[in-house]
């Protein structure tokens, strides 16, 4: 009983949480290589805005997507058009969670792209490398290690999120409920067994995360240099 | 067997400002750029790789031109076969010794991989002895051994001429002597067209190239042939 009532809504998170970062590593990765070479006096503004879902309360955040996603939002009534529906659906619990990471794979990668000595990748270009060979042979190995640090971090605030989560998908035992928004409930209904433990399965998930975080972060394992 | 350069450049910045004005025109295997630090001898490097891009002038190595301004030609840096030898030697951290090596012989989009050997690469690790670290990564290995890699890895790709910045500073005076000693067998044993920039006096002596002496951005005096930098220096 206790088992079932804790596996489905782990299963719902871990997966949320991976496929929020999945698709974090791409666009985190592409916005923080762009940013990290981009030579405009705008870049700051945007990197700013795009800083944004870390201070926002994920309500506002989850605010927003509804305006945006909802049937009668702007993006949601074309969305609707296609017959993809992204309000209390996981799917849109993925979103709600990659909006609210994207902030971490962001910041970690642009840190470790600055990081990558520019007399490397000229190397690769005087060797015959066009860029995006550069880019895929040099640039993204030397940065990966900070890069899989910062999507570590994301992982772990993917599988807490809450505000924005229920704001647009609700609270649907088996299909968007996840730990974070199962765990209240449980303590809503007065369940104080079942959200112990779910607290407990969380807090453990959380921390064996940041600790490979930790691990990974190029501070402790800096990579020897000549 | 041609080098043909005459470059103009203005780089301004808040607390400098330089004028690089250079030409250099040689028929010689080896070509030496000498000058102190800070004189614009990297920076006509750079503008024969193509890695900085001159305000007018020309580039013509055996008379293909990579750069002219009149023609508006600036051939993109991979196209120029011109190899350059980074005075730390730039080697790939996260890459083997075989696979730095190997680097520039597929230009895909993935690296070497560390089992498979490229037979080219096989022959540049026995001709310059680096069998017994053919697997281990650039940070494991001695200042002399860096510099060997650095060497085959520019010299694997079959370049028209190899440009060296200061290619001895980093190394200890005692090992010195020697590497000098290889890069002249080396050139010797595959015709290469060298240039190296240096402001040390002694690897002047030993290279015994047609020198130019570069101060401020330009060329002073009259360029000094093979074995006449000794009567130029003097006079």
């Amino acid at each position: 009983m206790l088992v079932g009532a804790i596996w489905v809504p782990l299963a719902l998170t871990l997966k949320v949480a991976l496929w929020a970062t999945a698709i974090n590593l791409v666009l985190g990765v592409a916005v923080a290589f762009g940013l990290s070479r981009w030579r405009s006096p705008a870049r700051e503004v945007v990197d700013s805005i795009l800083t944004l879902p870390l201070v926002l309360p994920p309500t506002v955040l989850g605010y927003y997507l509804l305006v945006l996603l909802g049937r009668r939002g702007v993006f949601g009534a074309w969305l609707d058009r296609l017959g993809i529906e992204l309000v209390f659906t996981w799917q849109g619990a993925v979103i709600a969670s990659t909006l609210v990471a994207f902030p971490l794979v962001q910041k970690a990668a642009r840190a470790a792209f600055e990081a990558v000595d520019p007399q490397l990748e000229s190397a690769a270009r005087v060797l015959g490398l066009r860029e995006a060979a550069v880019f895929f042979r040099v640039s993204l190995p030397l940065a990966a290690r900070g890069i899989t640090a910062g999507a570590l971090l994301a992982f772990a605030r993917a599988l807490g999120e809450f505000g924005a989560t229920l704001m647009i998908a609700g609270n649907l035992p088996g299909r968007t409920q996840t730990l974070s928004v199962a765990i209240y409930a449980a303590v809503q209904a007065g369940d104080d067994g079942t959200a112990g433990l779910m607290v407990a399965v969380t807090s453990v998930t959380c921390v064996i995360a940041l600790l490979l975080a930790g691990w990974l972060a190029p501070d402790h394992l800096r990579r020897s240099r000549p | 067997m041609s080098v043909d350069i005459a470059i103009r450049k203005t780089l301004r910045s808040d607390e400098r400002h330089f004028e690089l004005d250079v030409t250099i025109a040689s028929q010689q295997r080896r070509i030496v750029l000498f000058g102190p630090s800070g004189s614009g001898k990297s920076l006509t490097l750079r503008a024969v790789a193509g890695l900085l891009t001159p305000d007018a002038g020309h580039v013509l190595i055996d008379d293909r031109v990579l750069y002219d301004s009149t023609s508006r030609v600036d051939l993109p840096t991979r196209v120029r076969d011109v190899a350059y030898v980074y005075q730390d030697y730039a080697l790939f951290p996260h890459l083997t010794v075989a696979q730095n090596i190997g680097f520039g012989l597929d230009r895909g989009w993935l690296n070497p991989g560390r089992r498979r050997r490229d037979a080219r690469v096989q022959r540049w690790i026995d001709s310059l002895e680096l069998g017994n670290i053919a697997d281990s990564y650039p940070s494991r290995i001695s200042g002399g051994q860096r510099q060997r890699v650095a060497l085959a890895r520019a010299l694997a790709t079959e370049p028209r001429i190899v440009v060296l910045d200061e290619p001895f500073a980093a190394l200890d005076p005692a090992l010195r002597g020697r590497m000098r000693a290889e890069l002249l067998a080396l050139q010797a044993r595959h015709d290469l067209q060298l240039m190296v920039i240096t402001h040390d006096p002694a690897d002047v002596d030993a290279l015994d190239g047609h020198t130019f002496e570069i101060r401020d951005g330009r060329v002073v005096g009259a360029p000094g042939g093979p074995g006449s930098w000794d009567d130029a220096r003097l006079s």
